[in-house]
């Protein structure tokens, strides 16, 4: 019977690997679907910026003004004349109209009076109207673009001092540094997230979807330990959890650099095989737990929408603990807090990724992890021998 | 001859939740399944349970396939206690009822060697095993259709199969033709005597009376988890049919509930 494990396990990997629905929307879809909403966002956002053209009606416009907002060629100005078509700009563009995105007006000799102005003296400085519709996004847009070059116009009337000039290289982070910022600071949580729904995809399924439909039963008039069954049934599911939660880790991987617009560049390099052998120690002790603990809650539930009703709000307390690694506050280095189940996770991961893993606490952890998943496992067998757990109504 | 099966004075109580208190109607919140109920199979011999519904035929056999536990009381399975040694007993036991479900993804095929090497049953053992039942019960036609797209009689075939995969010596049935058309009921008939001629202890729950008549050397009457009677079935009929001699047993021991 020692094989029975290996049995149990065999089953649960035919059962998902040969069910191609499943291995679609539990296995691949997340992972693509991470990948095309991220980068389809990313490029909206770029592709917004970059290729928007506003259209401003102007009145009075100054020539400097003009010259400075030809250099960005974000701005196309339509100029009217006169208090009667300003009114009408106006009008159509708080209707809605399309046309302009927004209505600038500047005072007559706008550049005279900015250099007769004199702050010290306390009088009324020459006042820039613009006209835009915040509810708009081509309108709000059109009035950031437009505010941006009016604060580089004013900036360079009293250009007294430079920061950083030139094209040195002044941000000291390299690419490497940028990299250990962000996988530090975001993967821990979602890595913890992507493993819980891993597990939430499947453990419910396997464990009370069996309980529901009576083909549990038929595995306990077995000879096979209710051990084996548990342990088969766990260790097969983290396996699973791990590469569902992977292909969406992947898809978040791929498509972090376009939803950021491009501007940061993230390269894995920066780890060693050590790094990754820490990492992958962590991930699947976690998996253990985080599938134990479902796999019981599951076995309890009489249906899988039990079940899944059930884990989520364990769901939303791992997400919470996932966050603690971006608070620096809740970053402890004792190894004592290392005893907490999925905090302790999330903190290795983050230490891992700042490349400041600490490896007592790792060991604290991944051994912690273990021995929970071995009680997980222990509760599980017990409720397998539980006749009023497990044929329950 | 060798007693291989004996049901030791069990009794079974299980609790109302609420719920079901006002569906049945009642205010007991235990419910005894089975009340101190004794029975022994011989080597070799089909034993037959019968009883109307609720009676606790299926609690007494889920006790005896160690699915469930005695609260008092045992049953010994080839000298192995199921209180003591569980595992032991399903080891040595085919158990087979409506409640048990085969996951539907799975093919027959597949099934059959997933149990088989759950038992422990050797792989040579286990093709030719599969080889023969497969060919006995006509499911290599459909030995890799998934048992979503079975009929009930080819799954009910399956799950026989199943349940004996090991070639256990005592075997445990619990409405064997249960929602089975009469071709395939015929079929389960006929491997019943099949294995009784080859010497398996069987214990059979049923309430059709012609498959009791048909296999069965002796016979329990079990009326509200009692055993009301268990003798022969040559003794038990003494000439008369076995429904009529059910129904004047159960009138004797029910009394008002039945005249009603």
């Amino acid at each position: 019977m020692k094989s029975n494990v290996i049995t149990v396990m065999k089953k649960e990997f035919t059962r998902f690997f040969m069910d191609r629905r499943m291995v679609l929307t539990t296995l691949l879809m997340p992972g693509i679907m991470i990948y095309l909403l991220y980068s389809f966002m990313g490029q909206g956002f770029v592709s917004s910026h970059e290729d928007y053209q506003a259209r401003v009606c102007v009145q009075n416009l100054p020539e400097s003004i003009e010259a400075m907002a030809a250099q960005g060629e974000a701005i196309v100005f339509s100029e009217i004349s006169g208090e009667q078509e300003r009114e009408q700009a106006v009008k159509e563009l708080e209707e809605g109209e399309e046309g302009y995105d927004l209505v600038a007006v500047f005072p007559e000799g706008f550049e005279e009076q900015v250099a007769a102005y004199d702050m010290s003296a306390g009088g009324q400085a020459p006042a820039v109207e613009l006209y835009y519709n915040s509810a708009n996004t081509d309108s709000q847009s059109a009035y950031s673009i437009l505010l941006e070059v009016l604060d580089t116009y004013e900036s360079s009337l009293a250009n007294k001092f430079d920061v950083n000039p030139g094209e040195n290289v002044y941000d000291l982070a390299t690419e490497e540094d940028m990299s250990v910022q962000i996988f530090s600071m975001m993967v821990p949580m979602l890595l913890m997230v992507f493993l819980f729904s891993g597990c939430m995809a499947i453990a419910p399924e396997s464990i009370a979807g069996e309980k529901e439909r009576g083909t549990i039963a038929t595995l306990l008039v077995t000879p096979m330990k209710r051990s084996h069954l548990a342990l088969g049934k766990i260790v097969s599911l983290s396996v699973i959890a791990i590469l569902c939660g992977f292909s969406s880790f992947v898809g978040t991987m791929l498509s972090l650099p376009k939803l950021m617009g491009g501007e940061v560049s993230i390269n894995a390099n920066v780890y060693g095989i050590q790094d990754y052998l820490m990492l992958l120690l962590v991930i699947l002790s976690t998996a253990l737990v985080i599938v134990a603990l479902v796999s019981i809650v599951s076995a309890y539930a009489k249906n899988v929408k039990e079940a899944t009703s059930w884990v989520t709000p364990i769901m939303i307390v791992s997400m919470l603990l996932g966050v603690t690694s971006m608070v620096d506050s809740l970053c402890m280095t004792e190894p004592v807090w290392f005893l907490i189940p999925l905090y302790n996770s999330a903190q290795c991961m983050s230490g891992i990724f700042s490349l400041e893993a600490d490896m007592v606490n790792i060991a604290v952890t991944v051994v912690a992890n273990i021995c929970y998943a071995g009680v997980g496992v222990f509760v599980l067998t017990k409720m397998f021998d539980s006749e009023k757990v497990m044929f329950s109504k | 001859m060798k007693e291989l099966l004996q049901v030791q004075n069990v009794k079974k109580t299980f609790k109302i939740s609420a719920k079901q208190q006002k569906i049945q109607k009642t205010k007991e919140r235990i419910k005894v399944a089975v009340d101190h109920l004794s029975f022994t199979a011989y080597q070799g011999e089909v034993f037959g349970l019968l009883g109307s519904n609720g009676a606790g035929k299926t609690t007494t056999l889920r006790m005896m396939a160690a699915l469930i536990t005695p609260d008092e009381g045992d049953v010994v399975v080839d000298g192995t206690s199921v209180v003591k040694s569980p595992a032991e007993v399903r080891g040595k036991i085919g158990f087979l009822t409506s409640e048990l479900k085969l996951e539907e993804f799975f093919t027959p095929n597949y099934l059959f060697d997933f149990f088989a090497e759950l038992h422990g049953v050797e792989k040579e053992a286990a093709v030719k095993r599969k080889r023969e039942l497969f060919e006995k019960f006509q499911i290599s036609q459909f030995a890799e259709v998934k048992v979503a797209n079975l009929s009930t009689g080819m799954k009910q075939k399956v799950s026989l199969v199943i349940s004996i995969v090991h070639d256990p010596d005592i075997i445990i049935f619990d409405e064997p033709t249960n929602g089975l058309d009469v071709l395939t009921a015929r079929v389960v008939t006929d491997f019943l005597l099949e294995l009784k001629e080859q010497g398996k202890t069987i214990v059979v729950s049923t309430h059709i009376f012609s498959l009791i008549e048909k296999i069965c050397d002796r016979v329990g009457i079990i009326i509200d988890g009692k055993m009301a009677v268990c003798d022969t079935l040559e003794h038990l009929t003494a000439g008369k049919s076995l429904e009529e001699r059910f129904f004047d047993i159960y009138a004797e021991r029910a009394g008002e509930s039945y005249e009603k």
